[in-house]
């Protein structure tokens, strides 16, 4: 999965693609009488591909979390329109049903995103049913437990009954993942999947994400802080600054030869994170 | 869970970070690696606890059992089992073949009062009328509390608007006043056929009433649950907003839930003992309300027969206390501030005794 190919971006695709096209989100910040329009995304645009992932960084609030929550349908955008496979998406009805069982979403904490009340087999059970109504029981528990043996939960019959609170973050992280494969989906949002996890951990789930991206030819947007794991798992970069895409292009090319200010900033601060403050105050003077 | 295998749940992945053909990304991360290993070892086993334990679904959201909790349970189960079978050991409570009057006694256990009814079947059967009208009000104002609260919360918007504008008006008309108005009205109304002046008309009046601070409590809560990545997730999933209030919202409301219902009991037993005195309650029914009612309008404080009007004072009292004990321990559970408060308010006693100044140790903050 290293980084080959080159970066497909603006052009429309019939074939399997999830297209973002010129998408913007304004917020209409309130405070007392007085309202403010906050542009949190503008005109952002990248396409999605089947066995390729993009990578999107950028400092915190610059907006990764908003374009991720778009993508999954839990927010409309201002303007722009999402495609699935060239066709623009619905935003209720059936349509958006099929839409959610090709584009899922893995999200950023695995304390957060479980719900305490039920057992690991609701989590699992629950977009298998809605998305697969044709299923017998017996087949929905079978299936539950191929897809916790796929993430690495083995033996499944152990981890199904638990409780999220009775695994670690690591294995929640896992069935968070496991939840997302489970309605059978081509494109995967995933929002800092590992940021909230112990550094020992992260490259386990990343290295599982990235098998399964290439056992399933799944088109992945990897959101992240982290340049380094950005470049190792992404065909292509995207660098994101105050709602704007400011730089992209394939990994490397990004990584070893940065063309804007603040994607050089990015990359010193990664290898000197003390410096972060002082040069990103730089750039917002010079630029 | 065999604890001698704690290392069974681990990817093998993890310790190598093998990639098939790709070269693996390699960190220096192996004493970090061995903790994270420890950690998820201890939580097996923390599970395996949990399962020898009490287990079930509602294990993390019980109250501990806290001496307000037990002592809550005892008075408020005694009196229930007090109004289920007492009703069946007395004798009809309208068996007027006794004496009035007489004070208690081996025969009549609480006396009798001036109408010759014993005062012990009385208070069986009032008890009974008590709780049905409590359970059945607390019952309908939790749906109504649901329904404004917890849907205002979730869908927010338009929806949560006009909810709560109209949860706000009922909550600032005055309760009683108003339970008094509509219990006047409809239990002289035409047409309600045998409904009029029953227990049961009494319960809705009082859940129609009762409900709106339970509401807001309810609102605020699934407000901030709708934020939880959970119930995005669920979204994401494709649930259905019903379901997502019902399933992945509402379980973990159950301490709430509980305790609003607990206070809707609460506020419906006393405006029934309220509404009764004053004559506006069941007619066609014994309840705690209309015995006092009786009482008073029999003048038994006057003539000195304390068993008639003290027996179903104590019973509301007790009542009243032991749903509120049980509140209280749910109220802990839902907000663990509060079972530290004792012990911080303890530890600042001591600091002071010890002549330490308890601004300077910080212990309030
Ligand atoms: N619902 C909302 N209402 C108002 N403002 C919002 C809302 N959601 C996000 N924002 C604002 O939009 C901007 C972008 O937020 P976003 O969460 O997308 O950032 P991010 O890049 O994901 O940051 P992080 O790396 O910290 O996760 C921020 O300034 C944030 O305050
Ligand atoms: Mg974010």
């Amino acid at each position: 999965m290293s980084a080959h190919g080159t970066a497909t971006s603006g052009t429309s695709a019939t074939s399997a693609s999830l297209e973002a096209r010129n998408l913007v989100k304004d917020f209409r910040l309130r405070s007392g009488v007085k309202s403010r329009i906050l542009h949190a995304v503008r005109d952002v645009s990248f396409t999605l591909e089947p066995g390729r992932t993009i990578a999107l960084v950028g400092e915190s609030g610059s907006g990764k979390s908003t374009i991720a929550r778009m993508m999954a349908k839990l927010e409309a955008p201002s303007s722009g329109e999402i495609l699935l496979d060239g066709a623009p998406s619905a935003t209720g009805g059936s349509r958006l049903a099929s839409y959610r069982r090709d584009v899922q979403m893995v999200f950023q904490d695995p304390f957060g995103s479980l719900n305490p009340f039920h057992p690991i087999r609701h989590h699992l059970e629950r977009p298998l049913r809605i998305h697969h109504p044709r299923l017998s029981s017996k087949e929905i528990g079978a299936r539950v437990d191929e897809l916790l043996e796929r993430v690495r939960l083995s033996p499944a019959s152990t981890f199904a009954d638990r409780r999220p609170h009775e695994l670690s973050g690591g294995q929640r992280q896992r069935v968070a993942i496991a939840r997302a494969l489970a309605p059978g989906a081509r494109f995967i949002i995933a929002d800092e999947p590992v940021s909230m996890l112990d550094v020992s951990i992260r490259l386990g789930v990343l290295n599982l994400l990235a098998e399964l991206q290439r056992q399933e030819q799944l088109g992945v947007l990897y959101i992240t802080h982290d340049l380094a794991t950005a470049r190792h798992f992404s065909d292509e970069i995207l660098v994101m600054y105050r709602g704007e895409i400011v730089e992209r292009g394939p990994s490397e090319r990004v990584i070893l030869d940065p063309q804007h200010e603040y994607t050089k900033t990015l990359l010193e601060a990664a290898a000197d994170p003390d410096r972060l403050g002082r040069l990103r105050d730089e750039v917002r003077n010079g630029g | 869970m065999d604890d001698s295998q704690p290392t069974l749940d681990r990817a093998p992945d993890d310790s190598g970070y093998a990639m098939g053909d790709d070269a693996p990304f390699q960190a220096p991360v192996s004493a970090e690696a061995v903790r994270e290993s420890a950690r998820e070892a201890s939580a097996t086993a923390a599970f395996a606890v949990a399962q020898a334990g009490r287990g079930g679904r509602f294990r993390h959201i019980l109250p501990s059992r806290s001496g307000k909790l037990i002592n809550g349970l005892v008075i408020v189960g005694l009196i229930t089992l007090f109004g289920i079978f007492g009703p069946m050991i007395a004798q009809p409570p309208r068996d007027s073949d006794n004496d009035a009057l007489l004070p208690p006694s081996a025969e009549h256990w609480l006396g009798t009062t001036k109408l010759g009814y014993d005062v012990f079947s009385q208070l069986a059967w009032g008890t009974r009328g008590s709780l049905f009208i409590g359970l059945v009000a607390g019952v309908v104002a939790l749906v109504l509390a649901i329904v404004f609260g917890v849907f205002a919360g979730y869908f927010g918007g338009v929806a949560d608007e006009v909810l709560t504008l109209f949860t706000n008006i009922v909550l600032v008309i005055p309760g009683l006043p108003v339970v008094m108005v509509i219990a006047a009205y409809v239990q002289t109304a035409e047409g309600l056929g045998p409904l009029a002046r029953s227990s049961l008309l009494v319960a809705l009046v009082l859940g129609i009433t009762g409900w709106a601070g339970s509401a807001v409590v309810l609102r605020a809560q699934a407000r901030s649950l709708r934020t939880r990545e959970y119930v995005a997730a669920a979204r994401v999933a494709g649930e259905r907003p019903a379901r997502i209030i019902f399933v992945e919202i509402l379980p973990n409301l159950v301490p709430l839930l509980a305790a609003q219902f607990i206070f809707g009991v609460i506020f419906a037993v006393l405006g029934e003992a309220g509404l009764s005195y004053l004559g506006l309650g069941p007619t066609g029914s014994i309840t705690l309300g209309t015995m006092l009612n009786d009482a008073q309008t029999g003048q038994a404080v006057g003539t000195g027969a304390w068993w008639w009007f003290v027996p179903p004072g104590l019973i509301i009292a007790a009542l009243g206390a032991g749903l509120s004990l049980i509140n209280f321990a749910i109220d802990e559970v839902v907000n663990p501030k509060l079972r530290l408060a004792p012990e911080n308010a303890k530890r600042q006693r001591q600091a002071a005794k010890a002549g330490k100044g308890v601004a300077d140790t910080g212990a309030f903050a």
